[in-house]
């Protein structure tokens, strides 16, 4: 098999490889925008945090209907909203900061989570049940992803002024505009939109890392935010792509060939990156010189 | 002397209690070997089971309730094999005193990789042993009611045997060609050796192994060129892989196959024997003409 034929046959061959790849294009065009904010924000790992959040609506879905996909997903973005909405708002009105007051209301929603799971006493996983696999995509998988990427990015476009003002300098946009703490909000049901469906579309590894990853790639390559979402945009598809190709010729699981593939960009971006970079910084004088 | 005797007869009463009749307290790590205790103790025993119905027994966690149980057992009825990696922390933790009985004791382990398969129960002959190994444990528990565990046990192995005889007239009317199936996990080893259907997992042994795209493209190829005809789901994993690859094969999705767990009393797989007529029932109708 030529090297070419190697990167096609795949996904000339196998509907699900064509599948997965779609899939992680949707992924990465809604997902990176939100990494590189949550980076900004620094709130990189909220996206674990709520991997556990989201246990309690999860368990109440599987309580009232069994082990019903919808239900228990359903529940699980309501919870996953509670958790973001009562942190942020906690945050914005005291002086806790964000992934303090995150991390208390994540840890109280896991501890009710799993009280709930053992009301039922059944030991099933449930979020292992809930979390889905790139290898799985149906037909109303691809089409929760597809929506996600659209929605995400037109409420991105609509509120993107405050909120880059607000990732850069929060306190000049309190001094001219009130539309912080509503955009914040926003930003918040987005980030939990994307992952809960992640999660439940991808599993949580490739939820998580395909926002987080990319982010910290574009980060040594611009310096400007629309400059590090098209950075992050684009080293998300090629990890996908480069990833799911891995794990068809090597047998590496697809979900850790991706985000390792991912990982080891973020090497390359730490070491040779245009903005910050390990040698750029190591040898400052060539570039000028050029 | 009035008051001593008031306190000897109390202590008497808490060590062996009046009661109309004494039942043997049993505990069976899950359900399948709850149903089998049940039938053979019939009601000189109290059942108790750890992993309930629709519970998954390779990723189970014990609760302090489940201590207690353990606590209060005359007899542990285990599986063996590998199944239970959880026990002996619960026993130790629980301080129990009870007789831990192996019921797979006897049968000849087949291998799945590296480590002996536990799912020796799919297969209804492993099951006669089952049952003779349980009734001998609760005949040395309580030698008292020997003959009721006796007169239980024969009865449910005459059952077995029915059941054993149907599973292979209804395997017989399925042409040979035909008798091969995937299912999400290595679950029907014993079942495919004893009765002769082919069984392919996607996934090893284990529910936490994630598979690579290579494996998934392997078993496309696979299943498209021995034209297996069905693609069987389990009560307890995520079916949308399976459902993905019966898409991309022209396979039939057969329904579910019951492997680890019973069903709760509404579902179609309340005992034992109900499970494996519902497997076979699943399996005919989708590899039958």
């Amino acid at each position: 098999m030529s090297f070419a034929s190697a990167l096609i046959a795949p996904f000339t061959e196998f509907e699900f490889m064509r599948r997965a790849l779609a899939a992680i294009i949707a992924l990465s065009l809604g997902g990176a925008p939100i990494g590189v904010f949550l980076m900004l924000r620094r709130m990189s790992l909220v996206g674990d945090a709520m991997a556990h959040a989201i246990l309690p609506g999860a368990a109440v879905g599987f309580l009232l209907s069994g082990l019903n996909l919808f239900a228990m997903l359903t529940g699980g973005l309501i919870a996953g909203f509670l958790v973001a909405i009562l942190a942020g708002v906690v945050s914005r009105s005291t002086g806790l900061k964000e992934d303090a007051s995150l991390a208390t209301f994540y840890l109280a929603s896991l501890a009710l989570g799993v009280s709930i799971v053992s009301v039922k006493g059944t030991n099933i996983d449930l979020l292992h049940v809930l979390f889905g696999n790139i290898l799985a995509m149906d037909d109303q998988t691809l089409l929760v992803v597809a929506c996600n990427a659209t929605i995400t990015l037109v409420v991105l476009a609509l509120i993107y002024r405050p909120l880059v003002i607000e990732s850069v300098d929060p306190l000049f946009l309190r001094s001219v505009s009130r539309a912080g703490t509503p955009a914040h909000l926003v930003f918040l049901a987005l980030v939990v939109i994307n992952l809960v469906s992640g999660f439940q579309a991808l599993g949580t590894l490739l939820a998580v890392g395909l926002m987080i990853l990319p982010a910290g790639i574009a980060r040594f390559w611009s310096h400007d935010i629309t400059g590090m979402i098209c950075v992050a945009v684009v080293s998300a598809m090629l990890s996908g792509y480069a990833g799911l190709v891995l794990s068809f010729q090597t047998r590496i699981p697809s979900g850790p060939a991706i985000i390792l593939v991912a990982a080891v960009l973020y090497i390359a971006s730490v070491l040779f990156g245009r903005v910050g970079g390990v040698v750029r910084q190591l040898f400052p004088g060539r570039h000028l010189e050029a | 002397m009035r008051r001593l005797s008031l306190i000897l007869f109390a202590a008497a009463m808490a060590i062996h209690p009046l009661r109309a009749e004494d039942r043997l307290n049993v505990v069976a790590s899950f359900s399948i070997l709850g149903d089998l205790v049940k039938n053979v103790g019939g009601d000189k025993v109290d059942v108790a089971t750890l992993v309930g119905p629709n519970g998954d027994v390779h990723v189970y966690a014990p609760a302090p309730s489940d201590a207690k149980k353990n606590a209060d057992a005359r007899l542990l009825v285990v599986n063996g094999l590998g199944l239970e990696g959880w026990l002996p922390r619960l026993v130790q933790s629980a301080g129990s005193k009870a007789t831990i009985v192996t019921a797979s004791n006897g049968i000849a382990p087949l291998q799945l990789g590296s480590d002996a398969d536990p799912h020796a129960w799919q297969s209804v002959p492993n099951v006669r042993i089952y049952v003779a190994n349980i009734r001998d444990a609760l005949i040395a528990a309580d030698p008292a009611d020997a003959a009721v565990f006796r007169t239980n046990a024969d009865r449910y192995l005459r059952d077995l045997d029915a059941l054993d005889a149907e599973v292979r007239a209804a395997i017989a009317k399925i042409p040979p060609e035909r008798r091969k199936v995937i299912t999400t996990h290595n679950a029907f080893g014993y079942f495919a050796a004893a009765y002769g259907v082919g069984f392919v997992a996607p996934v090893g042994v284990s529910t936490e192994s994630e598979p690579s795209a290579r494996d998934i493209a392997t078993l496309i190829q696979q299943i498209k060129a021995a034209k297996i005809p069905a693609v069987f789901l389990e009560n307890l994993s995520d079916d949308r892989l399976i459902r993905r690859i019966a898409a991309e094969t022209g396979a039939k999705a057969g329904g579910i196959l019951y492997s680890d767990s019973l069903t709760d009393e509404k579902g179609p797989a309340p005992t034992y024997i109900a499970l494996v007529r519902h497997n076979i029932k699943a399996l005919t109708s989708a590899l039958g003409n």
